[in-house]
């Protein structure tokens, strides 16, 4: 678990008022406790994908949704086969 | 491993401009980044070799000092980072939390699934497959596996149930609770929660199969004139009479007071005798031990050979 300045620390190239923009674009999900944010690992794992797709991939702001509402697709079908597999 | 040249990794001239090394970058990351690949592990290696290469070709400084000869490619090694890939998490139980659920539930999958039907299923609708076993470990006190028990078992968010552990479980043991793991494939059955038992050790028992084994201390003077003790066993303590002259290690048989199972068989106790002076050294049992001693001499390492 992160809170909201360990993840601005840990993740290069993100600032504050990005992260608060994906946060309130529900981008990522980080849990509110007492109004802080926590980050659990796939939340951090996910904020350093954004970040990466944004800068080093210059992916522009409208079509990251479209990127992660795909990639959410595809992983929760991989999830699903995963989880069959070992059925 | 010796890097390859950071200009051959990107497809780049040397003379190649500081906007051109980022716009390959660009287009080859689109294309071979791990968590939009995942499961490729040539996309993964292809993608770690061109992120050091652009980190060292994107640094100005680097670059030049590259150039130069003054650092190799591996210069360009890209610090460990303390987080890891998204699709790690994305593919484990945690990336249940993105899922797409208003578009594509698990539902609407296991309906994609169905589309392997058996065409020689009797129902002829086809394959309604079993849901996928889930895993789980369960630390249990070592008094509980000998004597059984029910423990609540958390399987999730919201999701409890109590679990009853069998008298006489062993340590790796699994037990499997039917219906219980992941949710079935269009209409079939859910399938199991298999739970590994790992056994506790217990301070002063120990378990061989179904016997129970005890290490006693007992005093001096209990192990020399006898007497009638108290022993505990895995249910409750019982008493037990040593005879006189009952030395350290011999062992004593409780019949019945082992691992019990549910059909009824029921192993023993070894209660194991250890005699043991008092804490502190009395002058008393000195003085008396140096006269008896001198006049009653015994040999209990007769027999081992003189070394």
């Amino acid at each position: 678990m992160m809170d909201f300045d360990a993840v601005i620390r840990t993740i290069r190239d993100i600032d504050a008022a990005e992260l608060e923009h994906w946060i309130a674009a529900r981008w990522v999900r980080p849990e509110r406790e007492g109004g802080h944010y926590m980050f659990h690992d796939i939340d951090v794992a996910r904020v350093h994908l954004i970040a990466e797709l944004r800068h080093d991939l210059a992916i522009e702001e409208e079509t990251i949704p479209v990127v992660l509402g795909l990639l959410d697709q595809l992983y929760a079908l991989r999830r699903r086969l995963r989880e069959l597999g070992q059925g | 491993m010796a890097q390859r040249n950071p200009y051959d990794v990107l497809g780049l001239k040397p003379s190649a401009s500081a906007e051109e090394v980022k716009r390959t970058y660009r287009k080859l990351a689109k294309r071979h980044h791990p968590d939009l690949n995942p499961g490729n592990k040539a996309a993964e290696e292809k993608f770690k070799e061109m992120s050091a290469a652009y980190d060292l070709l994107s640094d100005q400084e680097k670059r030049a000092r590259f150039d130069r000869g003054e650092i190799d490619a591996s210069g360009a090694e890209r610090p460990q980072h303390a987080y890891s890939r998204y699709r790690g998490f994305a593919e484990g139980a945690p990336g249940a939390k993105y899922r797409a659920a208003e578009e594509l539930g698990p539902d609407d999958i296991d309906d994609l699934f169905a589309m392997f039907s058996r065409s020689d299923g009797a129902q002829g609708r086809g394959y309604r497959g079993k849901g996928g076993d889930h895993r789980y470990t369960l630390g249990v006190d070592f008094l509980d596996a000998v004597n059984g028990a029910t423990r609540r078992l958390e399987l999730g968010p919201g999701r409890a149930l109590d679990l009853i552990i069998p008298a006489g479980v062993e340590n790796g043991q699994v037990l499997r609770l039917s219906g219980q793991g992941g949710p079935g494939i269009s209409g079939g059955p859910p399938g199991d929660a298999l739970i590994t038992v790992e056994v506790k050790p217990h301070p002063l028992f120990r378990r061989e199969g179904d016997d129970i084994h005890l290490d006693l201390p007992v005093t001096l003077p209990e192990a020399v004139l006898g007497a009638r003790i108290t022993v505990p066993t895995v249910d409750g303590s019982v008493s037990m009479t040593i005879p006189p002259a009952s030395n350290s290690g011999k062992a004593f048989r409780l019949r019945g007071k082992g691992v019990k199972h549910a059909d009824g068989r029921r192993g023993d106790q070894y209660v194991k005798l250890v005699v043991s002076l008092p804490e502190t050294s009395d002058s008393e049992l000195a003085a008396f031990l140096k006269e008896w001693g001198a006049t009653h001499p015994y040999d209990p390492r007769r027999g081992m050979g003189t070394p």
